[in-house]
């Protein structure tokens, strides 16, 4: 799924590289108001979390499988800041330990899967929460439709930037069809994993769940009357 | 040698070899020789290369998409109409798409990951960008184990995951997952400030 080298002229993997790099400054302001001096250790292990599931195979069928990408989960579990600061050192440990992404697309890259999923999932799923009830079961629905919205917003993101520094001449309507259409159905996947990650998260350690703390705060501990032990 | 240099080393070629003119045949020929000699002085085995360049297949799937659906002037290959230009933007993305990845692969056969923060920290990445991947580095064996050893218990109780009615179960490992990196993640922060951690690393 990663960018690799060439794939972008160098001019502009140069561009994108600096606005990564502002991204990335933004964020660790950000991240210090979501976790204050927690960040390393809990980022670090929110990191090593992403790049992990990112392991797992979900069977789509006819011996395929494909596998989450997980930026708008990670903005759902820890907040945006944070997130963008994980998944963007995933990135880095990917392409500088795994060839996975090419160094010089790892500006792009950072700004597509890093920045635009989790941004994106993140804007969608907070205002989904505004507009709906609030309630803890509406938290995972937001999320998965977040991160449905998050996959083809970084395909249409990477078009545009093919548009710009693109190596081959492939019309740009053909580009953009088939960018949409194909990660349209990927976003899908991403939605339903999100959804069901999230609600399981949620049913074990609601507070844990960045996104839903606004509806836990306004919740009340009931006491019910304790039935009297045999 | 040591790791920042390196980074740089790395950064610094695959620059030259995506700006470069993929008419220029002969400097691909170069580069690849500059990499097959700095794989053979780093008695790097070929094999463990070639084994980890499967990383690479989407895009070679779609490089060799290209010449089918790119425009411009058509020539016919074996009976195919083939645009020129297609044929030309896959053998610059195969190029230096490849290039790229024998060059990553070097670097990550010649550096531990331990080696890699501290070069990465000697380039000036900001100090809590550096402290993040330590720890993702330093756990990241940890996180993985845990999710193997679930992966063993739901085989062992004959789960195999073969469709999208499978997906719930999955999901929850992944939930299950999330929750044991958080909470270990909130230990070892416990524990480092018990032990005077201020929120940076000593030197």
């Amino acid at each position: 799924m990663h960018v690799p080298d060439g794939f972008l002229d160098a001019p502009t993997s140069i561009a994108t590289g600096a606005v990564a790099v502002a991204a990335v400054g933004v964020a660790l302001r950000g991240a210090r108001r979501e976790l204050d001096d927690k960040t390393a250790p809990l980022a670090g292990l929110v990191a090593a979390f992403v790049f992990a599931t990112q392991m797992i195979n979900f069977p789509v069928g006819a011996g395929t499988s494909g596998h989450l990408m997980g930026g708008a989960l990670a903005a759902v579990l820890v907040g945006p800041w944070s997130a963008v600061l994980c998944v963007s050192v995933v990135l880095i440990v990917q392409s500088l330990l795994f060839a996975d992404g090419g160094i010089t697309a790892l500006g792009t890259n950072i700004l597509l899967i890093a920045v635009t999923t989790v941004v994106v999932g993140w804007f969608v799923t907070k205002v989904l929460l505004k507009v709906l009830p609030k309630r803890v079961g509406m938290v995972a629905p937001a999320a998965a439709i977040g991160a449905f919205v998050s996959v083809p917003a970084a395909a249409l993101v990477f078009t545009g930037l093919y548009a710009v520094g693109g190596t081959a001449d492939i019309s740009l309507s053909t580009l953009a069809t088939a960018m949409l259409g194909w990660h349209t159905i990927i976003g899908l996947g991403e939605a339903a994993i999100t959804f069901l990650a999230v609600g399981a998260i949620l049913s074990v350690r609601p507070d844990l769940v960045y996104a839903a703390r606004g509806v836990i705060a306004d919740r009340e501990l009931v006491i019910k009357a304790k039935e009297s032990v045999a | 040698m040591p790791a920042h240099l390196k980074v740089v080393a790395l950064v610094g070629f695959m620059l030259v070899v995506v700006a470069t003119p993929r008419e220029w045949f002969a400097a691909y020929a170069f580069f690849l020789a500059v990499l097959v000699t700095v794989g053979a002085v780093a008695r790097v085995r070929p094999g463990w290369v070639l084994k980890r360049m499967v990383v690479e297949t989407p895009f070679v799937v779609f490089a060799l998409l290209m010449p089918f659906i790119a425009q411009g002037p058509r020539v016919d290959v074996l009976g195919l109409s083939l645009s020129e230009s297609g044929l030309l933007s896959a053998w610059g993305l195969l190029a230096k798409g490849t290039l790229g990845v024998i060059a990553g692969l070097l670097l990550a056969a010649t550096t531990t990951p331990q080696e890699l923060v501290r070069g990465l920290e000697r380039l000036r990445m900001p100090e809590q960008l550096v402290q993040i991947m330590a720890f993702m580095v330093r756990y990241l064996e940890v996180v993985t184990d845990e999710m193997r050893r679930m992966a063993v218990a739901r085989a062992s109780r004959g789960f195999e995951a073969r469709n999208p009615l499978h997906w719930p179960v999955l999901a929850r490992s992944v939930g299950a997952l999330f929750i044991r990196s958080f909470e270990r993640g909130e230990r070892v922060h416990l524990a480092m400030v018990s032990r005077g951690y201020t929120g940076r690393m000593p030197r």
